[in-house]
């Protein structure tokens, strides 16, 4: 047993899940609405990075940046934006997303069949150097970095820019933001397009240490993140992503203290203790004492 | 169509579709059979789901975890003892030695989902919202994780098969039960009550009724349905698995109720038949079927549309096929 490996291990997870956390978080914010298809963006992303492959890592990068914002922005435009004007339910909504994820899948599928395709991209990352006994794997220094920057890059957006005041109008009141100036369109567009971004950059990061693409690999991914996403609290960015941190924290520091005959059984715990936290505090881990539930959906 | 005679419309439409379904199978080859038995199945597991979801506007991920207790149990005493002590020598005393016939094991399903569901609700009740939709998932993952691992309760990973099969009419029969059950509950005083909060929680709420005990009332009565339709589901495909309760089909049969429309009960059979008869349709066509034409699909597109046509449906009619109404004969202005 090493401490200090299990945390290594816990945090880059946890930093992975927190960076999917916000991607999820900010349109939920603007939209409130859960994008289930979020998963497919970064499964998009890994297959654009498995088909660069003998191309130099920065630019398959930038292709995966490209191609999964134009996902992105394709998934508001044809199926989101269509739905928001009708004024459909949030269960509607969700389903909704169901079904795009479903369809994505099967495209996937179709075009790049179901055993997965290898990504190559930054493999270098997967070497480790040692510290006091502990061997931490460059991708785990990369992820962690990543995460923070990109999650304080979000704030600073957010809390410093005037697109970002626009979509913080909107993520409070979006009725009252559009009648005061806010263009409804264009800040739901801007928040896909960095949420699209922060996909894209989970697919790479993902990919290092899980190099095969499959059709549903983003499945997993957007549940644990979502369950995250909601154990911390819906309301505000960072709580979603402490929530989603604090899962992966938690799934990665069980997965290497539980003993091999009962790890079988670790979701159990940690759905467990979702269970636990949301019937405590409904309103998330990180939610502020005495806040209201969020009534939605 | 006189007014009293209204509420026995409403049932007989969701009945009678699927006494139709039951018999169109008779007359279609053995794997088509299959495919409308699959349907018949799905519509008794989305009332289930419709007498929760429908009736109280929250969402639940974790329905399938009381189907797939009801399945698992259903499945497991109406095999022979000697089969069982062979292929799963870790069973539960209890679950090996039972033995008994496919209609009371259903009964039983419908009796141990009902119990898990009001075990699980007692907590998770007090949540509603994207909250209460997480804590349900869950469940279903605890349960999903619990059944794949755990030899005492089921087979574990491997799949069991050989589980008696039941026909077409005892499926319809008992999704004809669902549905008799699920309206009878709507149009009750706890129904009605719980559909009040769904349209107004504040309202409903200084009305002096009491969300948390109305949403349990359903959510017990909706997993015992579950339960039962897990039942139908495992002696219906002849096998059981710990896959076929978990994420495949909580999201289709979600998808289905709300396609369908979730807030009828002919929302949920249509949603239910209408999604079943695509895919069984698109099935035949990626080997060749005959409609005027020969059509063939190339292998795959039978996933793709029906995805595209389940969100297609949702963006031009987000109160789903139905609308949200009850079936009747009466032509009403939209």
């Amino acid at each position: 047993m090493n401490w200090g490996q299990a945390i290594a291990d816990a945090v880059a997870l946890g930093s992975l899940y927190g960076l999917v956390a916000v991607g999820i978080g900010l349109v939920f914010g603007v939209m409130r609405l859960i994008n289930f298809a979020y998963g497919e963006l970064i499964t998009a992303g890994g297959y654009v990075l498995a088909y660069t492959g003998g191309w130099p890592p920065a630019l398959a990068i930038a292709a995966c940046v490209a191609a999964v914002i134009a996902l992105a922005l394709l998934q508001e435009r044809v199926a989101f934006r269509a739905l928001r004007r009708m004024g459909a339910s949030p269960a509607t909504m969700l389903v909704a997303t169901f079904a795009v994820s479903f369809l994505l899948q099967a495209i996937y599928l179709i075009a790049f069949g179901s055993r997965g395709q290898i990504v190559g991209t930054l493999g270098s990352l997967n070497t480790a150097f040692t510290i006091h006994g502990v061997d931490i794997r460059w991708i785990v220094v990369a992820t962690v970095v990543t995460g923070a920057f990109l999650l304080g890059a979000t704030a600073a957006l957010l809390n410093r820019t005037n697109i970002g005041l626009h979509i913080r109008a909107a993520a409070t009141d979006f009725r009252t933001a559009r009648i005061l100036g806010v263009r409804a369109n264009r800040v739901i567009g801007f928040s896909f397009v960095v949420a699209g971004f922060l996909a894209a950059a989970v697919s790479v990061l993902y990919t290092v240490s899980n190099p095969l693409v499959q059709p549903q690999m983003g499945v997993p991914i957007t549940i644990f993140a979502l369950v995250g996403v909601v154990v911390g609290g819906l309301d505000r960015l960072w709580s979603a992503a402490l929530g989603a941190f604090a899962v992966g924290f938690v799934y990665g520091m069980c997965g290497d203290l539980l003993s091999s005959q009962s790890s079988v059984y670790l979701p159990s715990v940690v759905y467990g203790l979702v269970i636990v936290v949301l019937v405590l505090r409904p309103a998330g881990l990180f939610a502020p004492l005495r806040a209201r539930m969020v009534e939605r959906v | 169509m006189r007014r009293s005679l209204e509420p026995a419309v409403q049932l007989l439409g969701p009945v009678l579709a699927l006494v139709a379904t039951a018999a169109v199978a008779g007359g279609l080859s053995t794997t088509q059979q299959l495919e409308f038995e699959n349907a018949l199945v799905m519509a008794a597991i989305v009332v289930a789901l419709y007498v929760f979801v429908g009736n109280s506007g929250v969402i639940s991920f974790g329905h399938m975890s009381f189907a797939a207790v009801g399945g698992y149990l259903s499945g497991l005493i109406t095999l022979d003892p000697q089969t069982k002590s062979f292929t799963m020598p870790g069973l539960f005393p209890f679950l090996e030695h039972a033995h008994i016939g496919v209609v009371p094991s259903l009964a039983l399903a419908a009796a141990a989902g009902g119990v898990f569901a009001l075990v699980v609700g007692l907590p998770l009740m007090r949540l509603s919202g994207l909250p209460a939709g997480i804590a349900t998932f869950a469940v279903l993952g605890i349960t999903y994780n619990v059944l794949y691992y755990w030899g005492k309760v089921g087979p574990g990973a491997q799949t069991l098969s050989d589980i008696p099969e039941v026909g077409r009419w005892t499926l319809a029969g008992a999704g004809a039960i669902a549905c008799a059950c699920a309206f009878a509950y709507q149009r009750s005083r706890f129904g009605r009550q719980l559909r009040a909060t769904r349209e107004d929680p504040a309202a409903a709420r200084a009305s002096g009724i009491d969300v948390y005990r109305q949403r349990l009332v359903a959510f017990t009565l909706s997993g015992a349905l579950a339960g039962l339709g897990g039942g139908l589901y495992v002696h219906q495909l002849g096998l059981i698995t710990p896959d076929q309760f978990y994420l495949d089909l909580t999201f289709v049969t979600l998808a289905m109720l709300v396609v369908g429309g979730a807030g009828s009960l002919w929302g949920a059979v249509v949603g239910a038949l209408s999604i079943s008869a695509l895919n069984s349709f698109l099935g035949d066509a990626e080997n060749t079927v005959h409609v005027g034409f020969r059509l063939t699909l190339p292998n795959g597109t039978r996933l793709v549309t029906i995805g595209a046509v389940m969100a297609l449906v949702l963006i031009l009619r987000p109160a789903g096929l139905t609308r949200g109404r009850e079936f009747s004969l009466r032509r009403r202005r939209a």
